[in-house]
């Protein structure tokens, strides 16, 4: 699809706008609809319009398996860390406000974090999920 | 620290999966899924005395009081479940790495340790908490890694029997997550014990029967209970050795907790058994499945297939105890969980060390492999006394409090029943016996030796174990005489 | 009463043909299709149960005072995930099957497994 004119232009011209938007969606999830599974998923859409366009090899080297992969288990990690920081500071897992000294920022920051986690996650899967499926070579046996 | 046990026990999997996923170094994912399956088997193993010496333990999530929260209430049956899990899932990894290693290759096992670990995690979450939708999450994600894992098997039928368990699996996870929406729309909260408070009020309103049909369905597919039970036979059959072992020994018996927390914790023992005829449907699927089952494994030539029916027996018998539903059937029911776990477990290991090295398990390869894997085929043979019941095994235990059960409950045919059953059980394992030790060698086969120790000692740690606690029964007798007495009595 | 109840009329509807689809259908990625028909009858189900008559969307506004239950549209949130996590695998593993059997049709398979073993 990459002889295409006008797909070129305009996904190219689309694509930061889309990413803009997932980090909208992703900061704003106590404001209005939105939160981290959403973000993640809008995030990786723009990467699979690349691969659509111009080829699941070029997209490959825009983010590499190793980098996804890394992608998938810190998303994890982090929000299970942040569990862990609560225990480890005082209060029962996941007990955000003893995050900070005042209650209710704890509990901002506390699902800031774990929505980051959550979004990077799934980001990481879904464009892991169709670079596998895309890139997938028929092999019979 | 001790305090917060509870999240720690499913924590600690669900951190060391995605470190197993980050660490590709030879085999060093082997040794995280190591260090975390016995931490937490160390932390269950604290709980269950914790809650023998002080009672019921309750941990608030995120330090949101119940019914708001999630509330992580361990009693007897949480804590005896969570043991066995962990127990069999921690005895498993010295086997694992010899296993996984022969068929996989150094490179790959580290995708097999991150889903272990998952499905690992998710039981261990079914089994702690007292949230039902967090229940189904950890169900979920339970039941995806396991058809992962159930995937990885070598032969080809394994990626058949991976996306059948799929498609049943979620259709089962489906129906309970009706259950759950249809409770919740009628009391208005998803705390379990809260819930068995409200439904107490209600009564057994149409959305409450409802919602219990499609509770007990959908758990009833995961239990493998008897014509729900299609996915079974394949899904052990062709999965990698180690996984029918773990998945044999485990994934079910979680099940059967599920079935006991909601039809006597949530929903109270009155309306299960007196307005709805539940003694009755469930007596009549589990005596079919007794005899079924057990008739179908006799014909079986594929011993992993013949062991998974026979496990769809075994089924049979404990979701009988809970029909009985007295003190005695319950305690019938969870010692034979504990029990059946060590039998079938140890069994399928024994199977995996002749998987690894004669490359099948077809009866016909098997002529006088009793003297040719000596060790090995005394560990299945005694495995098969524990299925059969004989004096001095554990599986004698629990099918005597199970003809007790019933002649207490004044049900003597089933008792009766019971003891022929069994009897099939001896015609399948008379076959094993009589193709391990009574034919001789063929010229041509290969010489092979006994299974490496590192499979052998698992092996025999469980199958010890069957024994062990036939003869001392005070762990697992005590621990379900008091499940038995908190699902049954005043119910929490 | 259709029309109060029409949400629930479309679950009913919803959940059966996903059901029969499963059931009837003998192509593998028809059989993932209707497991996900049957799972969006469930969402429609729980969303339709938080709906409070007269509430506004579940987020926090100047000049509203009855909003709708929030809990519901948490655990759909969480269904959906779980949905697409196992559709994803579903069609993984009709990746390799087809890669395995050459075809994705059920009974063809199970001719190739019975000739087999």
């Amino acid at each position: 699809m990459r002889s295409y004119l006008v797909l070129r232009v305009v996904s190219k011209l689309l694509m930061p706008f889309i990413l803009l938007f997932a980090l909208y969606v992703q900061f704003h999830g106590d404001f209005g609809p939105g939160g981290g599974f959403q973000a993640g998923v809008i995030f990786a859409s723009a990467f699979i319009l690349y691969a659509l366009i111009f080829g699941v090899k070029d997209a490959g080297a825009v983010l590499p398996r190793g980098i996804l992969r890394f992608g998938i288990a810190m998303g994890v990690l982090l929000y299970a860390g942040v569990g862990v920081f609560n225990l480890l500071v005082g209060g029962n897992f996941l007990d955000y406000n003893v995050m900070a000294k005042d209650p209710t920022l704890g509990q901002h920051l506390g699902i800031w974090l774990v929505e980051l986690g959550v979004g990077l996650t799934v980001a990481s899967v879904m464009v892991t999920i169709f670079f596998t499926f895309a890139g997938h070579r028929y092999r019979p046996q | 620290m001790v305090a917060h046990f509870p999240a720690l026990l499913v924590i600690i999997p669900l951190i060391g999966a995605p470190i197993c996923m980050l660490v590709r170094v030879r085999d060093w994912s082997w040794a995280v899924a190591t260090i975390c399956t016995w931490a937490s088997f160390a932390i269950s193993w604290l709980l269950l005395q914790q809650v023998i010496s002080d009672g019921s333990i309750s941990y608030q999530m995120g330090g949101w009081a119940p019914p708001i929260g999630i509330e992580y209430r361990i009693d007897m049956a949480n804590a005896f479940v969570m043991l066995i899990v962990t127990g069999i899932g921690s005895v498993i990894m010295p086997y694992a790495r010899e296993s996984v290693r022969a068929e996989y290759g150094v490179r790959r096992v580290y995708f097999f340790y991150t889903s272990y670990l998952l499905c690992f995690c998710g039981l261990l979450g079914v089994a702690a908490t007292g949230d039902a939708f967090n229940l189904f999450v950890f169900l979920e994600i339970n039941s995806l890694a396991t058809y992962v894992l159930v995937g990885m098997g070598k032969d080809r039928r394994a990626l058949t029997a991976a996306y059948q368990y799929l498609v049943l699996g979620t259709i089962g996870a489906t129906f309970i997550v009706i259950g759950i929406g249809l409770l919740y729309a009628e009391t208005g909260t998803l705390n379990m014990y809260d819930l068995a408070d409200r439904i107490e009020k209600v009564g057994a309103s149409r959305t409450i029967g409802a919602a219990f049909a499609f509770l007990v369905v959908g758990i009833s597919l995961k239990l493998a209970l008897f014509p729900l039970h299609l996915w079974l036979p394949n899904a052990y059959t062709y999965a990698p050795s180690m996984v029918s072992a773990f998945l044999a020994a485990t994934a079910t018996k979680v099940a059967v907790y599920v079935l006991l927390r909601f039809l006597f914790s949530v929903f109270n023992i009155e309306l299960t058994f007196d307005v709805l005829p539940l003694d009755y449907i469930f007596a009549a699927l589990a005596v079919i499945a007794m005899f079924a089952a057990s008739t179908v494994a006799i014909f079986q030539e594929n011993l992993k297939r013949m062991l998974a029916y026979s496990s769809v027996a075994q089924i049979g018998y404990i979701v009988l105890g809970i029909s009985l539903h007295n003190a005695a059937g319950v305690t019938a029911s969870v010692l034979h969980l504990f029990n059946h776990a060590i039998i079938k477990g140890g069994m399928f290991l024994a199977l995996g060390c002749i998987v690894y090295r004669l490359g099948t398990v077809n009866i016909h390869h098997l002529q006088g492999i009793g003297r040719r894997m000596p060790l090995t085929t005394a560990a299945l043979v005694t495995g098969g006394l524990g299925l059969i019941g004989v004096p001095l095994t554990a599986g004698f235990v629990s099918k005597w409090y199970l003809v007790i059960a019933a002649i207490e409950k004044g049900w003597w045919p089933l008792g009766l029943l019971v003891l022929l059953s069994s009897l099939l059980a001896v015609v399948y394992v008379w076959r094993i016996v009589e193709v391990a030790y009574m034919k001789p060698v063929p010229e041509n086969a290969e010489q092979v030796e006994e299974a490496p120790s590192s499979l052998l000692f698992p092996t025999f740690i469980l199958i010890g174990a069957s024994i062990y606690f036939g003869i001392d029964t005070d762990l697992p007798l005590d621990a379900a005489i008091e499940t038995a007495k908190q699902l049954t009595g005043n119910g929490e | 009463m259709f029309l109060e109840y029409f949400n629930y009329w479309i679950v009913v509807f919803l959940m059966m043909a996903g059901f029969y689809i499963v059931i009837a259908h003998d192509n593998l990625i028809k059989k993932i299709v209707g497991l996900n028909i049957f799972q969006a009858s469930v969402f429609v189900l729980y969303i339709s149960f938080g709906k409070i008559t007269g509430g506004t969307a579940p987020i926090i506004a100047e000049g509203f005072s009855v909003y709708s239950n929030p809990l519901p549209h948490v655990l759909i949130l969480t269904a959906i995930v779980v949905g697409v996590a196992t559709t994803a695998l579903g069609l993984a593993l009709v990746v390799r099957i087809n890669e395995a059997y050459g075809t994705i049709e059920d009974d063809e398979i199970h001719k190739a497994d019975e000739e087999e073993d």
